[in-house]
């Protein structure tokens, strides 16, 4: 048998392309080449085929005229506007259906969430039967089954579904009053601001003195009345500047009130229907996530049932909650984008389409709309690290 | 001394147990618990027997042409569904050649059903067969053009076939780049690291019907001029990537499960990079994180109906195509329920499936 004679020394260094760090660093050394030949490559390519196609690069476009209407704008919006504004007006649309969307199916989510954990079997069955039915089919067939099947066949504006002859539903979308702000409500409206600052200083005034003293205070209703109270005061005081229009037949369209657009109303349902479905099974799978010995501890110490829920189930069930919540947002957000297959004029439809289709300029159009969802999921994964790292549990 | 004798056990009253008894807990325990009973009782009789009654009992099934479904306008035309069937299952593609899609898809399932079987030893090698040589038979029998088959453009592919198609695509591609991305992000390699994060990020950021529009908008801007490139495969490399980003989330879930002493072992034993993960740690992730592969699938299954926006045929369009069709206007609630139920039957099973899986693959992982 052969001894090594340096067996004893100090043993020799591995041959350089053996060793791990010179590995690593020859690797990503490689990748970042390649990446940034490909990326050349890609570039060139885009250059050399924008400049057969006689298509101008840059940004250039968005302030040219646009020429076309928007069906739903939350701002001044017409023909003469430029590109850039149809950008901001897809925007804003996007926005709109989001914020309804959560709202609705936050509300539908949480209680079909906690209707399955019921005990009531037929409604914790009822529940169950909605969401294994909601969730698991395609989202673009639910919004073009309420669209194309359920408002287009609605009758026309004269013989609109009405009820009590102030919201009608008519294949043109939903009428409904709208307010019209008199003078001094501006004074109205500054008067639920104030009261809503003034709830946030009473609750903190309650805590500090039930951590100081241990007095309880009835924040709950004492800011329930303050919130409600004050602006229906100064509401009266002021003469009850606020007025209802009410939508009216006029020639072949409804005229007045508030217009929900049909493509709206079936984006609105569908999304709401569908993500709360998801929402539910969050909700269900927080609360189960609480053990049950939670809520018995609570008891032993002789807590109310109430309280219980309220201090220690939710803020534990929560935790669970939470992080899935934010996501179905994300997913709402973006599935928003499935406006397009209806006409509901959302930053895809109007930008990444129409916009797209008249000026030719796909790459910087697609670069600003997945820009505008890059930017809000990024935004969202932010706030969810930072509830994450607040609400981790400290374990001994 | 008497001996005492103990009444025999008087059985328990008829209202705690039995039907009675089951009622009285379940529906009826508490005034508020029987005002909800009432209330889904009543919203069940407004809404379960008129529609009972409109899908099967007054509802049309027979018939070729629409005078039969208007004669009796208060049912539904499944007479609609059943003359159309053919291309909501195969699309455009021609009628003689569907033994060759049936052909295909029988095969696939025939060469699944042992993957099932618990005493079939060899399903590795089996599952291999499937992912690399199955999709090149099947290929050869869907596109056609050898052997004599005749060739079929990919603009002729529909229905739920295109939908099966695109979905299988979707997760054979998607699952090895997910596992390179997932390993990337855990990797110690900063700018491999940097580099899958910012892809992942990219596409989870992304809503999947702009991915497509780039598929479908940018990627002949990207290629050099004059490459021609299939609308079919442009979508599919669009739902690959976007696909695969979701798919290194699941995997990478799997990873961070695995104990750190296992990744150790492996080092300690001497094995190299890629065989203590193809060896040690990926067989033990891939396997725990199968459930969640299998949602992502679910996930992917409904997604594939985006393609309609860029003018594909799946089984969704499809239906919406032949609502145009002027013999049969004004069916369209009976086409949707028909698709709804279609993809329903698919996602319902796999997520079951999942379920299933998920118990039994619980075998003390979890910490």
């Amino acid at each position: 048998m052969a001894v090594d004679q340096n067996t004893d020394a100090v043993p020799a260094k591995a041959a350089l392309w053996r060793r791990p760090a010179f590995r690593a660093t020859v690797f990503q050394i490689l990748l970042v080449l390649g990446l940034v030949a490909f990326g050349y490559y890609l570039f060139q390519n885009t250059l050399h085929n924008l400049q057969l196609r006689g298509i101008s690069t840059g940004f250039g476009f968005l302030s040219y005229e646009a020429g076309f209407g928007i069906l739903q704008s939350l701002i001044e919006f017409d023909e003469t506007h430029t590109y850039g504004r149809t950008f901001l007006v897809g925007l804003l649309n996007t926005l709109l259906i989001a914020g309804l969307g959560i709202f609705f199916a936050t509300i539908i989510g949480f209680v079909m969430g906690v209707a399955r954990l019921s005990k009531n079997w037929l409604i914790a069955k009822i529940a169950t039967v909605y969401i294994e039915t909601f969730r698991n089919i395609p989202l673009l067939l639910q919004i073009m089954f309420w669209y194309f099947a359920i408002l287009q066949p609605l009758p026309g504006p004269r013989q609109s579904l009405s009820f009590n002859d102030s919201v009608f539903l008519n294949n043109r979308g939903f009428y409904l009053p709208g307010p019209v702000f008199g003078e001094g409500f501006n004074i109205v409206f500054a008067a639920i601001v104030i009261a809503i600052v003034a709830v946030i200083f009473l609750a903190r005034w309650a805590r500090k003195r039930q951590e100081d003293t241990g007095q309880q205070f009835h924040t709950v209703y004492a800011s329930l009345a303050i919130l409600f109270g004050l602006p229906l005061i100064v509401f009266f005081i002021m003469g009850s500047p606020l007025s209802w229009e009410y939508p009216a037949l006029k020639g072949f369209n409804f005229k007045g009130g508030i217009v929900v657009i049909p493509e709206l109303i079936a984006l609105l349902v569908a999304l709401s229907i569908y993500t709360g479905a998801f929402i539910a099974e969050a909700v269900r799978s927080g609360i189960l996530a609480v053990s049950h010995g939670q809520t018995e501890a609570a008891y032993a110490l002789g807590i109310r049932p109430g309280v219980t829920l309220r201090m220690v189930i939710i803020p534990q069930a929560l935790r669970v909650i939470i992080p899935q919540l934010t996501s179905q947002y994300l997913n709402l957000t973006k599935n928003s984008s499935l406006a397009t297959a209806v006409g509901y004029p959302d930053l895809v439809a109007v930008f990444a389409g129409t916009t797209l289709n008249q000026t030719g300029q796909a790459v910087e159009v697609i670069a600003m709309t997945m820009g505008v969802y890059l930017t809000i999921s990024l935004t969202i994964s932010m706030f969810m690290n930072w509830y994450n790292k607040r609400k981790q549990l400290v374990e001994r | 001394m008497s001996i005492h004798t103990p009444h025999p056990d008087l059985p328990p009253p008829v209202t705690s147990v039995g039907a009675i008894g089951w009622l009285r807990n379940n529906l009826f325990s508490s005034p508020l618990n029987t005002a909800f009973t009432l209330f889904a009782l009543y919203l069940l009789y407004e809404t379960v027997p008129p529609l009972i009654d409109w899908a099967f009992i007054s509802a049309n099934w027979s018939g070729d042409t629409r005078e039969v479904c208007d004669a009796n306008p208060s049912g539904a035309c499944w007479a609609f569904v059943r003359v159309r069937f053919d291309q909501f299952m195969y699309g455009f593609y021609p009628e003689s050649e569907y033994w060759r899609i049936n052909l295909a898809i029988g095969l696939l399932v025939a060469l699944m059903v042992p993957l099932f079987i618990q005493k079939f030893t060899r399903k590795g090698l089996l599952a291999a067969f499937i992912l690399i040589a199955y999709p090149i038979i099947a290929l050869q029998l869907f596109a056609g053009g050898n052997f004599g088959l005749e060739s079929v453009e990919t603009s002729k592919w529909g229905g739920l076939t295109l939908t099966l198609i695109l979905s299988a695509v979707g997760i054979v591609a998607s699952l090895p780049l997910g596992i390179v991305l997932a390993l990337g992000r855990r990797s110690n390699m900063p700018i491999v690291k940097s580099v899958s994060v910012v892809f992942i990020e990219f596409w989870r950021g992304v809503p999947l019907i702009t991915v497509l529009f780039m598929a479908s908008v940018m990627l002949p801007l990207f290629l050099p001029e004059g490459t021609h490139f299939d609308k079919l495969l442009r979508a599919m490399i669009g739902i690959a990537l976007f696909q695969s980003a979701y798919m290194a989330e699941v995997v990478r879930g799997g990873l961070q499960a695995i104990p750190k002493g296992q990744y150790e072992a492996a080092e300690a034993l001497g094995l190299s990079y890629w065989k203590s993960m193809g060896l040690i740690i990926l067989p033990q992730a891939l396997k725990m994180v199968i459930p969640g592969i299998v949602n992502t699938f679910i996930a992917l299954f409904k997604d594939t109906t985006l393609v309609l926006i860029i003018g594909l045929f799946d089984l969704l369009a499809m239906i919406q195509t032949a609502f145009n069709d002027t013999n049969w206007l004004g069916f369209s609630i009976e086409g949707y329920v028909f698709a709804a139920l279609i993809f329903w039957v698919f996602c319902f099973s796999m997520s079951r499936y999942s379920q299933a899986l998920e118990r039994k693959l619980h075998t003390g992982h979890a910490r």
